[in-house]
């Protein structure tokens, strides 16, 4: 039997290898994929502990996890699309309208 | 031990997909890397007895949100990408954030405490089958999340179609 430990120590490797390609990309597709992948490693966490704690809350939450990541993914890539229609540019050192 | 050595593979290959996503070039090869790695994840949901995770997570992700970005790159036309940098100039800083960060997390896994177990043992999951039960998890105690769900849906086909209209 693998401990739960394990599962958690792998969601952890997964989360920060998509918070760093989050920092280090230009490219904003990898940085939503790298949104995407932070929520997965999550998802496993979740559904880890609903087996581990016999609740099956964890694997309703997965679900209401992968609606608002549908829901972000669909947004995301919009306002993507309207960034390059306008801007020409899908890196993010070439957006610096706001100044911020 | 079989399920241990599989764990270890699924382990091993997250990882390493994981980090293909985020050091290819080509936009391409990273969400296809992505489809590999989704569906391993899919694999280690069977190991934790959700099969309707399993594949919603195949149908879903893979199916739909990685198609998505698929469309999206091959409608962009991102040629002269690959001939770019890849990564901000600071990325050193990042990685070294981002791996202490990782070993605060390690280290403090340790002390984790388990909470109460709660009434859905295996015996209970399998005389009801999965899917069975987690509809009805999710449509008593859950149901009033599961109506605003919807709204978040309807919310974001609005604003995509609202974003990516042409204005004239």
């Amino acid at each position: 039997m693998v401990p739960l430990e394990w599962y958690i120590g792998l969601s952890t490797i997964i989360f920060m290898v998509g918070v760093v390609g989050f920092m280090i990309r230009r490219n904003l597709i990898i940085m939503l994929v790298c949104v995407e992948l932070m929520l997965n490693a999550v998802n496993i966490s979740l559904v880890a502990f609903s087996h581990y704690l016999q609740d099956l809350r964890g694997q309703v939450f997965v679900f209401f996890i992968i609606t608002v990541a549908a829901a972000e993914a669909a947004i995301g890539l919009a306002i993507l699309v309207t960034l390059v229609r306008n801007k020409g540019a899908v890196h993010t050192d070439e957006i610096t309208d706001m100044k911020g | 031990m079989l399920p241990v050595i599989f764990f270890i593979y699924f382990a091993i290959a997250t990882t390493t997909l994981s980090i293909l996503v985020i050091t290819r070039k080509n936009p391409i090869h990273s969400v296809l890397f992505m489809l590999a790695l989704f569906f391993h994840i899919a694999a280690l949901y069977l190991f934790l007895n959700a099969e309707f995770l399993a594949a919603v997570q195949v149908i879903l992700y893979a199916g739909a949100i990685l198609v998505l970005f698929l469309f999206v790159i091959t409608m962009l036309n991102l040629k002269m990408e690959v001939f770019t940098e890849p990564f901000i100039g600071e990325w050193p800083l990042s990685v070294s954030i981002g791996v202490s960060i990782l070993l605060l997390i390690f280290l403090s896994i340790r002390d984790f405490l388990k909470g109460p177990l709660g009434p859905y043992t295996i015996d209970v999951i399998q005389q009801e089958t999965n899917t069975k039960i987690v509809g009805k998890v999710l449509y008593t105690e859950y149901l009033f999340p599961f109506e605003i769900a919807s709204i978040i849906l309807l919310i974001a086909i609005v604003g995509a179609m609202v974003l990516a209209k042409k204005k004239n």
